[in-house]
């Protein structure tokens, strides 16, 4: 993860995207123990309580779990995962209708850019 | 919980000169505080009362619930904002002497550190460069089991390797039922530790919010609404 924080949000949010993003894509597998608050903290450079938030919210999420005696892990509920990559990708896809409908695209014009996009690569 | 370190209506003059106003504010176990405040603002003042360094004016300022004394300063590490410690003074030599004053001094966590940072318990500080030094200091006062932590000015004139130990240091040994107030002007440098800032302007605290807080209600960082507060 990266140690670079946006001025103009919360630290934690932006600490719960991060482990959304690293969770969706399986940079952190499914069952991976995650390393404790305090180590996490000096990791990334920030205050152990900001990651503390971070980890109750991705909780509450359900993308990670506490074990009582052994620490945080990431879910193993793979259909929570893909909600997660879902919700994420959505986003993305809203942002990027947002611009492109700013530049004056129809909706259909953006999706035959996409269709000629996908024949360049193939 | 109770509060770790609480003044109310606290004041100091220096003569006629007031560096304190009807200081009022609480401080909660498991935090790390950023003092905030231009040059002049009151901050050392603040921290020297809070070690006992210099007595109220007016109203009073309390530790643990009690009054700075022999008492508070076995739960209270100091770093000053200047070097206190004699050039003729090996770093073992150092070693004892904290041993010796302070029972919650840790000397293994302190040796780790100092091995951490290849400093040769042998050497004196006379013979170091300002950066190690000021590490050295740190090691020393982060290194006792303490309730508060005052760090005065902490990262003031050192490079950014030796700022983010500085500040490593902090994360690594932070205890949730222990508090560390950071005194300083590079809000920057700092802001991604703390829990809360005090703004401090004229002797007179302008707010104490959470960095969360501020970040969310005013869509920037601390240290630029810092900036938009304290305009000149």
């Amino acid at each position: 993860m990266n140690r670079e924080f946006r001025s103009d949000l919360p630290i934690y949010t932006q600490l719960v995207g991060q482990f959304e993003q690293d969770i969706a894509s399986g940079a952190m597998p499914p069952g991976e123990r995650l390393p404790s608050v305090r180590d996490l903290a000096a990791e990334l450079g920030v205050n152990p309580n900001t990651v503390q938030r971070a980890l109750q919210e991705l909780e509450r999420e359900g993308l990670v779990f506490t074990q009582r005696t052994s620490g945080r892990f990431v879910t193993e509920d793979t259909a929570a995962i893909a909600r997660c990559k879902k919700t994420l990708g959505g986003r993305h896809i809203r942002e990027f209708l947002a611009a492109m409908t700013l530049l004056g695209y129809q909706r259909r014009e953006i999706i035959d850019l996409l269709q000629e996009e996908k024949e360049e690569e193939s | 919980m109770s509060a770790i370190l609480e003044c109310r209506n606290l004041s100091k003059s220096f003569g006629g000169v007031k560096a304190l106003d009807g200081v009022n504010l609480s401080i909660e176990p498991g935090r790390v505080v950023g003092l905030l405040g231009p040059n002049g603002s009151g901050k050392t003042t603040l921290i020297k009362l809070a070690n006992g360094l210099l007595t109220p004016s007016d109203g009073e300022l309390l530790i643990a619930g009690m009054k700075p004394g022999a008492d508070t300063k076995a739960i209270v590490s100091y770093l000053p904002d200047r070097t206190y410690l004699p050039d003729w003074m090996s770093v073992r030599q150092m070693l004892d002497f904290f041993e010796d004053f302070y029972a919650d001094f840790q000397r293994e966590k302190a040796v780790e550190m100092l091995g951490r940072l290849s400093i040769d318990e042998r050497m004196h500080l006379g013979q170091m460069s300002k950066g190690t030094r000021e590490k050295v200091q740190l090691i020393l006062v982060m290194s006792r089991e303490a309730g508060l932590y005052l760090l005065d000015e902490p990262i003031g004139g050192v490079d950014p390797a030796t700022r983010d130990f500085i500040l490593d240091t902090i994360i690594r040994n932070y205890n949730p039922s222990a508090s560390v107030i950071i005194s300083t002007h590079l809000i920057a440098d700092v802001e991604a530790v703390l829990d809360e800032v005090i703004f401090i302007n004229g002797g007179r605290i302008v707010l104490q919010k959470s960095v969360d807080e501020i970040r969310e209600a005013q869509g920037k960082s601390v240290d630029a609404y810092f900036r938009e507060v304290f305009k000149c």
